[in-house]
């Protein structure tokens, strides 16, 4: 009996990762993404200069890269307007954008998957009370919310973090409670009840493995987009402050030197931006394809 | 119909009561003494006691409340801690702006957007279908201020094609009637500043079109895909009927309803890129204002911004709804 269990489960993981090596797409975007954890990760050790150099050394101030014989030897994709290496920023900048978009994501989870299964198990008042709450936050853009939120608990990378978290989780709360409407009217559950297993119990052991699924896929399509609104408050500077390596607000120190002819300083973050949303939407279309058929647009 | 926009109506009441709680509430959430935050940093401690009694921040915080959103639904958010203007009057100074840009943005975006995803459609896996859906896929992971900063620097800074900031040339003479440039320069017959405000608004629209854009020309190959495989379709084709007609008069129609939906959604979405969009180009519209008085902490100002947006955010979705419902018979409304 155990054995057969065992071996079942095996074959659904080998089904999903069949399916997975097949949708192009999928593949793709988790090379993009593993490459950008993996600069991540090592940056202190791929990064060909140091990120803050203390002090700067201005005479570097905005020096062209590997294109042109007027760079510096060892800067390759050129300097910015304090002198400092773009690409060791940019490989830097893949940790701190990355942190941010996961803990704001995770913050977006937890906040409505709690919300969400509640509303959808419990129903009656609690259901109609949280979807109000969450309808009033669907009246604004999530980037003007998360502007608010910045403007009442002040401006930084970590507050950044969290009001978008904030703002992102009433859409994690109807995601999980509309999945959680069609589990709970299933059959197992009606069996749970009758052995007499607890609310938590039933919550936890049945209806949130169960709809892992729409958490996975929207989970990634949201990290896409709060990397791309954590740069966002960044380039508004509302975001990661300097001198902090943050994609964003690396564009909105760099762009007013386009003027001068400096357009390397603000080009490369922005396509790193563009690379890590480009990747994660690629994987999140891909896993909705491969986790759940129905979820297909 | 009339009983489905009646409750649709209704329903904005308490949305729009959140976001008001929320607005005034940010004043109180915000760390330290109101008063002292709307009198401003360097004030005596005679202007703060002057501040507390003028809004009522004396009062309990219901009935402060009330005074507040009484005067609000008068259109009163009281004045700018920076400018000392009557916010109001600087939200409507600055809305029109915002609407050209936004309106010319989403005509950009759903003129190429739902060509391009037609041609997509009838040449399903040609080589147009797959480069139009490879820019698509960029286009919606773009983010929206670097795309702009990127036109700026090929077309205004090295092609020197087209103006790189600001609403107007500050050169030419022009007479304020309704706040629109373009239409007031039509009214006063003034060409050149006709001119001058259509080259302003190119990029900026560019910038902030090309993620609807994106979304659209998806939305819409994927929706005219669905719609050529039924049978109506077929049975055109079976007739004999031109596929020019069988695409642009029988599919097209079908096929853009879902499209309609993704223009309304996407209207929040552009109001959020108005507002990254008007900071890199130093437009002078309602987005710019509320990130300055954010950074500046004028919170009347902020305040008012959040009422003024999401009063126009809840209004764009009611109206995608009620057209929903009018291009698409089959939908019932109980």
């Amino acid at each position: 009996m155990e054995q057969e269990i065992s071996i079942y489960r095996e074959s659904v993981g080998r089904e999903l990762f069949r399916r997975f090596k097949y949708n192009r797409s999928a593949v793709f975007g988790l090379i993009i993404l593993l490459f950008m954890v993996f600069c991540a990760v090592a940056a202190d050790f791929i990064a060909p200069n140091d990120p803050y150099p203390s002090p700067p050394v201005l005479a570097n101030k905005l020096k062209p890269g590997f294109w042109s014989e007027k760079g510096v030897e060892g800067m390759p994709l050129g300097t910015d307007g304090l002198g400092r290496c773009v690409l060791s920023r940019i490989i830097y900048g893949a940790r701190v954008s990355l942190t941010a978009g996961f803990v704001a994501v995770a913050i977006a989870m937890i906040v409505g998957i709690t919300f969400g299964v509640f509303s959808g198990y419990f129903g009656g008042w609690v259901d109609a009370v949280i979807m109000r709450i969450v309808d009033i936050m669907f009246a604004f853009p999530a980037l003007l919310l998360a502007i608010v939120i910045v403007t009442i608990v002040g401006q930084g990378l970590d507050k950044a973090m969290i009001a978008i978290g904030i703002v992102y989780s009433p859409q994690m709360a109807r995601i999980i409670r509309s999945s959680v409407l069609y589990i709970k009217e299933m059959e197992y559950i009606e069996v749970q009840k009758a052995i007499g297993s607890s609310h938590g119990r039933i919550i936890l052991r049945h209806i949130l493995p169960n709809s892992i699924a729409p958490v996975i896929v929207y989970g990634t399509l949201m990290l896409a987009t709060a990397i791309l609104d954590c740069a966002a408050l960044g380039f508004l500077g509302l975001g990661a402050q300097p001198p902090i390596p943050e994609w964003g607000a690396m564009l909105s120190n760099s762009y007013s030197f386009i003027v001068s002819g400096a357009w390397w300083a603000a080009t490369f973050p922005g396509i790193a931006i563009l690379l890590s949303v480009l990747g994660l939407n690629l994987l999140g279309d891909g896993l909705r394809d491969i986790l759940d058929p129905r979820l297909k647009q | 119909m009339r009983w489905y926009i009646t409750k649709r109506l209704l329903m904005l009441i308490p949305v729009l009561l959140g976001a008001s709680i929320l607005a005034f509430s940010l004043i109180h959430l915000a760390p330290g003494d109101p008063a002292r935050t709307i009198a401003g940093e360097h004030a005596s401690i005679q202007t703060i006691e002057k501040i507390r009694i003028k809004y009522g921040l004396d009062q309990p915080l219901i009935v402060q409340y009330w005074i507040w959103l009484k005067q609000a639904l008068q259109g009163d958010f009281g004045r700018s801690i920076v400018s000392n203007e009557y916010v109001s009057k600087e939200i409507w100074d600055r809305f029109p702006n915002t609407v050209e840009l936004s309106l010319f943005s989403m005509f950009i975006a759903i003129l190429v957007g739902v060509i391009a995803g037609i041609i997509s459609s009838s040449r399903q896996y040609s080589f147009l279908d797959y480069s139009f859906m490879g820019i698509a896929l960029f286009g919606v992971s773009m983010p929206v201020f670097w795309l702009g900063i990127m036109l700026m620097m090929i077309f205004g800074v090295y092609l020197r094609w087209l103006p790189i900031s600001g609403r107007i040339s500050i050169m030419i003479p022009f007479t304020r009637i309704t706040g629109f440039y373009l239409i007031d320069s039509i009214i006063t017959g003034n060409w050149v500043a006709l001119i001058s405000s259509i080259r302003h608004l190119i990029l900026p629209s560019l910038a902030l079109g090309t993620i609807s854009m994106a979304t659209i020309a998806r939305v819409t190959r994927s929706s005219m895909l669905e719609v050529l495989r039924q049978d109506f379709i077929r049975t055109e084709r079976a007739k004999g009927l031109p596929e020019r007609l069988v695409i642009y008069k029988h599919a097209v129609r079908n096929a853009l309803i879902p499209v309609v939906t993704v223009i309304g959604l996407d209207f929040g979405l552009l109001l959020a890129g108005a507002i990254l969009t008007e900071t890199v180009f130093s437009w002078p519209g309602v987005g710019r204002y509320v990130v300055n008085a954010v950074q500046m902490r004028d919170y009347p100002a902020v305040q008012g911004c959040i009422l003024f947006f999401s009063f126009i955010f809840v209004i764009v979705n009611l109206i995608t709804d009620i057209v929903y419902v009018y291009i698409d018979p089959r939908i019932k409304y109980k």
